[in-house]
């Protein structure tokens, strides 16, 4: 990467003051992150509930992003669009509900809410079992649809070897040819996977939470875990962080360059369908918020550090009771919320670039 | 199928569709045909001067914005509140509002005129401030990056247009923006008079820039495009040379801006979202071809034409179904149109010439000749264009 500019003044800090100025930068960093955190539990402890709920979707969302771009060594655009046609995706596969003429729903004979007992409520969340397997099917199915879209657009881009712009370009391309697929088969309405008043539940000593929060923090900490051990203990997770360090140096060493950036896709298909439909649970399903995602989860996942799993997870948290916290102070309309992601993303791009554990 | 040939017969389809459809609706009324066509070329020429200015930050300099809403919005919302005379109800507040006090001139009836004249600048001074802004903040950034940040200055700045109220009147927008001329003639020859006056403020853009492209200033530009290294060792201020592609194509836009705002006479936030204002500008550069401004334009006249066209298509006895989804199925269209056309035709309708300087090509031209006088043999064929 070239930065575009010569220096004028030679860097004369030796190696070592500047590692230790780095270390300290990095520990100030988190020690303000945990003094944010540890002040928003004693004044605003349901905005910080809330915040760990988005962050969690927000970190998933990232955790995502920061794969394909450890691998493919390209900035996603796509990402925000692509949670919002899976989340719709397992709408469509739980409910069978299509949008017809005037506004109103065709209804597919038959559907996974169809299931006996498939929409009974599990212990106290709103959902039943249906929505666990409408999730399933819609990972799946988003993973396909991202492997053809690489295999179509993105493939031949690599090939080409064409630069970081024109995949930016072309997966942008793909965010609107996405939402607007989502906009003729479901409409521009707001939809819901459960219908009604959420139950909540009273934590321990804390503020009364909406039970399927707990729901999706749960699912955001298994699936995280499920990526930790995939990265770090099987042989396709070695093989695509070696080409997230060298892509080059990976081909001469034998791993199937084409295998891992399939890997990649897939995973990141699942947590997208993951992300993407635990965002819906906790809000709603709206076309338009696909775009509006991608600020927080680049935001989050640039904070972490770029191409640093743990990172974007951590970063995801971080965007998330931010945007929530903040809003809540009442210094900012609750309008503002996507503009909080982008403060700190421009924050971090200024200060700190390489993020908390990026190399 | 030949480059230019396909073009012209894109752009034969396009003018076609949009002289016939007007007609069928019609029945065969020639006037409907003018009516439908006169604000078309007008709005074609307006965007296009803001695809330009988008070409002066991609095409020529490398520049990845995102955000080119920003701008486009900054322009409009400028030119409006400068332009629009102080707000006169309780519920409509903005900013400004000077209107016929800057008709200061006592002649020539520049209540006319001078407002505008006053509104255009300030739309394009506006704009490259904030372009000034965002780019010693952002430019020295890598291009995801950059993108990421204008796509989030874009963002923020639509929020501040409908959060804060009494700045631009928030959601319920302006209206009744004064036009330029709009006293001197009746109101069906103005909207000649005002696609007169588009076509003359694009012709005066694409001179400009082609100008300024074609100078030695220029051609930092388009090397920087090509490798930032090497022009940075050849003694070039890389980074002024970007902020100065950078401002003057956000400047453009911002005037397109202006243009766009007299031409509907309401601005409002929700006409500038990321779609219309950023993504279709970006389909109009990539289609036309990118670091071409007569592609620029040829881009514009396309994708609006494809636009109009599916408008026109609602207005049809169509099954309900289909008038629905006309307006989805046109933008997923035209967002996979970017896909393939970058991926199959990267150059665009009107690709790029390969061009280091006139002033080279002439001299070598002329020790070509000279050269076959003297010797009476022509000396091979010598390098005309460079890469």
């Amino acid at each position: 990467m070239s930065t575009g500019t010569v220096s004028s003044t030679v860097n004369v800090a030796p190696a070592g003051l500047r590692r230790l100025g780095d270390a300290a930068g990095s520990v100030a960093l988190f020690v303000a992150i945990g003094a944010f955190v540890a002040w928003s539990a004693l004044t605003h402890p349901s905005q910080l509930v809330v915040g760990l709920v988005v962050g969690s979707v927000l970190a998933l969302g990232a955790l995502g992003l920061t794969l394909i771009y450890g691998v493919l060594k390209f900035a996603h655009f796509a990402h925000g669009d692509a949670m919002m046609l899976a989340a719709y995706l397992a709408f469509f596969v739980l409910s069978g509900n299509l949008v017809g003429t005037r506004g109103t729903d065709v209804r597919l004979p038959w559907s996974f809410a169809d299931l006996p007992g498939a929409t009974t409520p599990i212990w106290r969340f709103s959902f039943g079992y249906g929505l666990v397997l409408a999730v399933l099917v819609a990972g799946a199915v988003a993973a396909l649809l991202l492997l053809l879209v690489d295999r179509w657009v993105y493939r031949p881009l690599r090939q080409r070897r064409a630069g970081v712009a024109i995949f930016a370009i072309v997966s942008l391309g793909v965010a609107i040819a996405m939402r607007s697929l989502i906009l003729m088969i479901w409409g521009p309405t707001p939809r819901f996977y459960v219908a009604g008043i959420r139950p909540t539940v009273q934590i321990l000593g804390g503020p009364r939470v909406v039970t399927d929060q707990l729901f999706i923090i749960a699912m955001a900490v298994v699936l995280a875990a499920a990526v930790y051990v995939l990265l770090y203990r099987t042989t396709a997770g070695r093989a695509m962080r070696a080409m997230a360090d060298n892509p080059d140096l990976a081909r001469v060493s034998g791993i199937n360059t084409e295998a891992v950036v399939r890997t990649t896709w897939i995973v990141s298909g699942g947590l997208i369908a993951v992300a993407g439909s635990l965002l819906a649970l906790q809000s709603q399903l709206k076309p338009e918020l696909g775009f509006l995602l991608l600020l927080p989860v680049f935001a989050a996942a640039i904070l972490g550090g770029i191409g640093s799993p743990h990172g974007a997870l951590l970063g995801g948290l971080v965007v998330g009771v931010v945007q929530e916290v903040a809003v809540s102070v009442g210094i900012l309309s609750p309008g503002y919320k996507f503009a909080i992601a982008f403060v700190i993303l421009i924050l971090v791009i200024l200060v700190r670039p390489r993020g908390l554990f990026g190399a | 199928m030949n480059g230019s040939k396909s073009t012209t017969m894109i752009v034969a389809a396009v003018t076609a569709a949009m002289i016939l459809l007007p007609l069928l609706h019609s029945g065969g009324s020639v006037s409907a045909v003018v009516n439908f066509l006169a604000p078309f070329v007008t709005t074609v020429a307006v965007l296009a001067v803001i695809a330009i200015g988008l070409n002066v930050q991609w095409g020529y300099t490398g520049i990845f914005n995102f955000g080119v809403v920003a701008f486009f919005m900054v322009g409009a919302f400028v030119a409006a509140i400068v332009t629009k005379q102080p707000a006169d109800s309780e519920f409509v507040q903005y900013v400004g509002g000077f209107g016929d006090r800057l008709a200061f001139l006592p002649v020539l009836d520049s209540q006319e005129w001078l407002p505008f004249v006053f509104g255009v600048l300030a739309a394009a001074l506006a704009a490259a401030l904030l372009a000034l802004l965002l780019a010693l903040a952002a430019l020295r950034l890598r291009e995801d990056y950059l993108a990421i940040t204008t796509i989030g200055v874009a963002e923020v700045l639509r929020r501040v247009t409908i959060e804060e109220a009494w700045l631009v009147n928030g959601t319920r927008g302006l209206t009744g923006i004064p036009r330029p001329f709009a006293g001197w003639f009746d109101a069906g020859v103005y909207k000649f008079v005002f696609l007169l006056l588009a076509l003359a403020v694009l012709a005066v853009v694409y001179l400009l820039v082609e100008r300024g492209i074609s100078s030695p200033w220029g051609r930092v530009l388009r090397a920087l495009r090509e490798d930032e290294d090497v022009v940075a060792a050849s003694g070039k201020n890389v980074f002024a040379f970007k902020v100065e592609g950078f401002v003057l194509g956000a400047a453009l836009m911002g005037v397109g801006g202006a243009f766009y705002a007299f031409q509907q006479g309401t601005v409002s936030p929700e006409t500038f979202t990321h779609f219309f204002g950023t993504f279709i500008i970006w389909a109009m550069l990539v289609l036309g071809g990118s670091g071409n401004n007569a592609g620029a334009i040829v881009g514009t006249y396309v994708i609006w034409g494809f636009w109009s066209i599916t408008l026109q298509l609602q207005g049809f006895d169509l099954p309900v179904f289909v008038v629905d989804r006309i307006s989805f199925f046109r933008d997923f269209l035209i967002g996979a149109l970017i896909v393939v056309v970058l991926l199959a035709r990267p150059q665009g309708l009107v690709p790029e010439r390969a061009r280091v300087s006139r002033w080279l090509e002439r001299r070598v031209r002329e020790l070509q000749q000279q050269g076959a006088k003297r010797e009476a043999t022509p000396v091979e064929s010598a390098p005309r264009t460079a890469e």
